[in-house]
């Protein structure tokens, strides 16, 4: 008798959370805007994205653990730990620049197959071994850089934290920015393009593998998975490995934006703890098997943009951890409001 | 190994005393090894006087009493991720309040801070990672407010800095503190309903509830004991340094929960003694001593650090049977 319900519909409500965290992010940012002296102009655009992208790959970091049921505590200190090599390596001709990133980006798969590795054969909770591998990051980062400094390319800082149009003046690309096709999107933040790109060329991709849902399908259910005869150990390797590498292009953006290495504690747990706030606002389950890394990404951009509406509106920066806290707070209060739905509570109990 | 298995030992370990086996054992290594670099470099044994040892007690107090109130939330299956500015919010207030209520004053907001954790987690069920997370953001947010971001002018009372820094008989007030909570601790964990439906939560939350147990009674007075004794943390704390300063806590959070763990309790709740928390927080007190004596860098330490808790822990693993 039920009309059938309109196709984008389901797929609306199967994706509440994504839904809801994209929505609360462009009420933000619009707001912002409006009220900005420079609002809806590129350079304002460049700056945010350059203050988000850190985060917001970070938070991607911690997304694939956390779809299998687990947490990574190192996320924060593996970037820092990249942070540090990266204003060691990411300078000089352009093949040694080339080997620098590329090193990173190794170091923090390394790092994060080493944690996989002990989760999957040493037996370790998630939470605990990272925590431990997290004081092991920290303790390389402040080893290759006991004081804050170094020094990253200053034609690829300028180039990765400014618009498109200065992407390509620097690499003399597309007639140095001038080609007419270029104009349209030349306004469009390098960093968002990067980040686009990472999602499209990584998550996206990665997601659709046997081991992209094996994920998926271990947060759900972890003995359903292993009678399925689905690779669960391959799977928990391979997340912890694609969260390092995450982690990994986060110290790396961060370096070529503040153009040297910091071995920050501080600093690292912030991210560390931020991705964890960024992931539930970006609808993700803590309980594992529901959620995406995009949808962590608009979290992250949300705890941004609280950050960047605290600056025009002269509100003191300390007041920013009672909202942020008050706003993380009632986004998942609200979503625990479905237990007074509940009719059988041995349903809560899983 | 396969001899161990095929004769069964005299004296059997259960499997909840083995970890504090390895890490009791452990300790004395880190005393041997310290004692030898004192002996080399100096040609004393400082590790060994009574002091020294009774010193690494009074620090560990702090410590150690919060990891027994991180210690009743992980065994229900939750973590508490609050304690940093539970602690340093108890220590503001009870300095700002002063005189005989500031020690009442300190206990009641951790109790009440323990309290909003343990509704938010009982009744809501909202994953405690991401509560406790937020409720540390908004405390920290109103602390900040209160101080203006500043260490508070305010002092300790004379009373708090001799529950924390005096002696009686020798031996630091601090330590008779711990001792305390330690004994109704391992009282009501091991002889009280309270704390046997705090295994059997962790165990299988369903299961309790189903045998009758008021199971969100108690993950609330969980919660609210963990806060009320990062509360006693903060005040003590506070009268050690004799004043509040902000991010005080910051240092007891990963800490207390890595002395938890490596004294054998499991991280997902329902198993581990607490005579294994205690001698966890002894475990890491001693380690970051010994490696101050020896003079270690920051970056050493910390990887030392962590690869002590994963040795450990796989230490406490092997020869376990493949459990499900």
């Amino acid at each position: 008798m039920s009309r059938p319900t309109a196709d984008w519909l389901i797929r609306l409500r199967q994706n509440t959370g994504l839904a809801s965290a994209i929505a609360l992010f462009l009420a933000f940012y619009l707001f912002y805007n409006i009220f900005h002296p420079k609002g809806f102009s590129t350079p304002v655009l460049v700056q945010n994205a350059d203050e988000a992208i850190a985060l917001a790959m970070v938070a991607m970091a911690q997304t694939i653990p956390v779809l299998m049921g687990g947490l990574d505590l190192s996320v924060g200190a593996v970037m820092t730990m990249v942070n540090c090599l990266a204003s060691h390596l990411v300078i000089g001709s352009p093949l040694q620049i080339a080997f620098g990133i590329v090193t990173c980006i190794a170091a923090g798969a390394a790092f994060g197959f080493a944690n996989g590795c002990i989760v999957v054969y040493g037996r370790i909770q998630p939470i605990i071994t990272t925590l431990a591998t997290g004081a092991i990051a920290i303790g390389i980062a402040l080893f290759l850089r006991p004081k804050p400094g170094g020094k990253v390319d200053e034609d690829l800082s300028w180039a990765l934290t400014n618009s498109l149009s200065d992407f390509a003046e620097t690499y003399g690309l597309f007639d140095g920015g001038k080609a007419a096709w270029f104009q349209p999107i030349a306004w469009i933040p390098a960093a968002l393009v990067l980040l686009v790109l990472v999602i499209l060329l990584i998550w996206v991709p990665f997601r659709r593998t046997v081991i992209g849902r094996t994920i998926y399908a271990v947060g759900s259910a972890e003995g359903a998975a292993f009678m399925s005869g689905l690779p669960v150990d391959r799977a928990k390797i391979a997340a912890f490995t694609l969260s390092g590498v995450f982690a990994a292009l986060g110290g790396l953006f961060l370096a070529i934006q503040t153009s040297s290495g910091n071995a920050d504690l501080p600093q690292a747990s912030a991210y560390t703890l931020n991705s964890i706030a960024a992931v539930v606002l970006g609808g993700t389950s803590l309980l594992g098997g529901s959620g995406s890394a995009v949808g962590s990404v608009f979290g992250a951009l949300i705890l941004r943009v609280i950050s960047f509406n605290f600056r025009i509106f002269d509100i003191p920066p300390l007041m920013q951890s009672l909202v942020e806290g008050l706003i993380l707070l009632a986004a998942v209060s609200l979503g625990g409001l479905r237990v007074l739905q509940v009719k059988n509570r041995l349903e809560l109990f899983r | 190994m396969s001899a161990a298995l095929e004769k069964p030992a005299r004296f059997a370990l259960g499997p909840d005393d083995k970890p504090i086996v390895i890490a009791s054992a452990f300790i004395i290594l880190l005393l041997v090894i310290g004692t030898a670099y004192t002996l080399v470099t100096a040609g004393t044994m400082t590790l060994l006087s009574p002091n020294y040892l009774l010193q690494q007690l009074q620090i560990g107090a702090f410590l150690g009493i919060v990891a027994a109130g991180m210690m009743l939330v992980i065994l229900i299956g939750h973590i508490d991720l609050s304690v940093a500015w539970t602690l340093a919010a108890s220590a503001m207030m009870a300095t700002t309040v002063g005189g005989p209520w500031a020690i009442p004053t300190g206990l009641a907001v951790g109790l009440a801070v323990g309290l909003v954790n343990g509704l938010g987690v009982a009744y809501l069920r909202v994953p405690s990672m991401i509560f406790t997370l937020a409720v540390n953001a908004v405390m920290r947010g109103l602390m900040v407010a209160h101080t203006g971001g500043f260490a508070p002018q305010t002092a300790a009372t004379d009373l708090m800095r001799f529950l924390a820094a005096g002696r009686v008989g020798g031996i630091p007030m601090a330590i008779f503190v711990w001792v305390g909570v330690s004994i109704v601790i391992a009282v009501v964990l091991k002889r009280t309903v309270f704390g046997r439906t705090i295994y059997a939560i962790g165990n299988r939350e369903a299961a309790a509830y189903l045998a009758g147990m008021r199971t969100r009674g108690v993950i609330v007075a969980a919660f609210a004991a963990c806060g009320m004794l990062a509360g006693l943390a903060g005040v003590l704390l506070a009268g050690y340094s004799t004043k509040a300063y902000q991010g005080m806590g910051d240092a007891y959070v990963l800490p207390a929960i890595a002395a938890v763990v490596i004294g054998g309790a499991n991280i997902l709740g329902g198993s581990g003694r607490y005579a294994g928390t205690v001698v966890g927080v002894v475990l890491i007190v001693l380690l970051n001593s010994v490696l101050s004596i020896m003079q270690m860098p920051e970056a050493g330490r910390q990887i030392i650090y962590g690869a002590v808790i994963i040795t450990m822990l796989l230490a406490y693993r092997s020869g376990r049977v493949h459990q499900g």
